[in-house]
């Protein structure tokens, strides 16, 4: 694993496991959040089994972007019900992916709490939405694009130059 | 590659779907993007809070010219799922103004600021007419149009068929009973045709089948031995009375006799062959109640499925074509 991803992992991990939330749930975002939270599941120990989230049908970009055709499947294996839940992203930049995360979270229930863990907290926020735990931190302008990538099962990170279109 | 041409008023300027009117001309793709995406809403049913933000803000209206009541609740509650708002239209029409009370009505709605019309008919061609003849954002699906076609219905059906058998390059599908009058049979050989079946045969009386059948590239048998053999899926369809101008059949009670499917008649099909019907059934008539009830027909299934296949096919019509930027 890339360096700068793996201590920010350990960093983001460091700091989940030493919180005092009772008998959290782990909940990954598709697709980088969840590779992220694979990682914390397994170094942390958690009663319950890994939940996943495709966040596509709850887009605010709808209906100018349509719907990405390799939608995959939500799977929260448990009862969301007044539970305490860590929600798990890559990357937090405009905080419109958590806001849809969240809305679809409360379609499965009511939970007592959430929380959230990105691996990167990067500058650009367009909501007020801020991380409880952080990998790393990167201040980065708005034509650029910080992107967790994988190759045969390595986690990398880049940031790329976004050109107009 | 598809035909588009065949129907361009389905495709916008860059190529996307934009109105659901006909099973032809669309693509594999196209159809397979449907099926994957309404998969994926099987099981929002089971969820809490039924309900995706897809269509908030939009005005549905289900226009139907002509009595129904599963297929116009499963496209209400369809549309509800995607956060629609939804208005019954169940108008009648004078036959002899035909075209202009139509698009008379049309207008008048889409004044309204209507978002997507659902059509149904008794004249084919309806919502071609009326998609032809509304602004470029205005979506139209056609719930049936006469003799047409039953676009909606076949892909529920094509998605109830993937869910227990899967790869379509292995089936041999019979489709049995009135084709002529039968805008599903003709939605369902398009839609089957497209996705690769290996076989496809109607069963029924000379009477009851299109002369040019077999240029659908579709095989037929005037009985049920010979075309229910080796068979994996048996689409029964309702005989309509309604539709029926002259004496097609000699009696109901003939037409069972030699066309029903009974416990006996499934014999000839494989072992495992499933059974459908795209409902409202007639028991007795085209369908004995044990096979109906029984535990092959997955008739049922195809009403569930009728609610994610719509969600899927409105969701794609909805969808824009702007890139997105975020993350």
């Amino acid at each position: 694993m890339d360096n700068t991803v793996s201590n920010a992992i350990d960093h983001l991990a460091e700091q989940v496991s030493s919180s005092t939330i009772d008998e959290p749930l782990l909940i990954g975002i598709h697709t980088g959040g969840v590779w992220i939270a694979e990682i914390l599941h397994r170094k942390i120990s958690f009663n319950e089994e890994l939940g996943t989230l495709d966040i596509s049908f709850y887009r605010d970009d709808f209906s100018r972007v349509g719907l990405n055709p390799q939608v995959k499947a939500s799977t929260l294996p448990f009862a969301i019900e007044d539970r305490n839940i860590i929600l798990i992203d890559d990357v937090l930049y405009t905080g419109r992916t958590i806001r849809a995360a969240l809305n679809e979270i409360f379609s499965y229930g009511r939970p007592a709490s959430v929380q959230l863990g990105v691996l990167i907290k990067r500058t650009g926020r367009e909501l007020p939405i801020q991380p409880d735990f952080t990998g790393m931190e990167l201040d980065l302008g708005s034509h650029q694009q910080a992107k967790l990538y994988q190759h045969d099962g390595i986690l990398g990170f880049g940031v790329d130059e976004v050109t107009a279109t | 590659m598809s035909k588009r041409t065949d129907f361009p008023v389905q495709f916008d300027q860059n190529g996307k779907l934009r109105h659901f009117l006909t099973i032809q001309g669309l693509s594999e793709e196209i159809l397979t993007g449907i099926l994957d995406i309404a998969h994926s809403f099987i099981d929002f049913g089971k969820r809490e809070i039924k309900k995706i933000p897809l269509m908030r803000g939009k005005t549905m209206v289900n226009l139907f010219f002509e009595p129904s009541t599963r297929t116009r609740t499963t496209f209400e509650i369809a549309a509800k799922r995607l956060s629609a708002d939804v208005v019954n239209m169940n108008a009648t029409r004078m036959s002899t103004s035909k075209g202009e009370s139509i698009l008379d009505t049309v207008k008048t709605l889409e004044a309204m600021h209507t978002d997507m019309f659902v059509v149904r008919d008794r004249a084919s061609g309806s919502a071609q007419l009326i998609a032809s003849h509304l602004p470029g954002h205005v979506r139209v699906i056609n719930a049936g149009d006469g003799r047409h076609e039953h676009p909606t219905q076949a892909m529920l059906d094509v998605f109830t068929i993937r869910q227990h058998k899967q790869d379509f390059s292995r089936l041999r599908i019979a489709i049995v009973g009135d084709i002529l009058h039968s805008r599903v049979a003709r939605s369902q050989i398009h839609a089957l045709n497209i996705l690769g079946a290996r076989e496809i045969r109607v069963i029924g009386p000379r009477t009851l089948i299109p002369t040019d059948i077999e240029a659908m590239g579709v095989g037929y048998a005037n009985n049920m031995k010979d075309g229910l053999e080796d068979v994996d899926v048996v689409i029964m369809l309702r005989i309509q009375r309604e539709r029926m101008d002259g004496q097609l059949i000699p009696s109901e009670q003939e037409y069972f006799a030699r066309y029903g499917l009974t416990e006996e008649t499934l014999k000839f099909a494989r072992p495992d062959a499933m059974v459908m019907h795209p409902g409202p059934i007639n028991r007795g008539l085209e369908i004995s109640s044990s096979v109906a009830d029984g535990s092959r027909s997955v008739i049922l299934d195809q009403i569930t499925n009728g609610i994610a296949v719509r969600m899927s096919i409105m969701a794609h019509l909805m969808g824009g074509q702007e890139k997105s930027k975020w993350t």
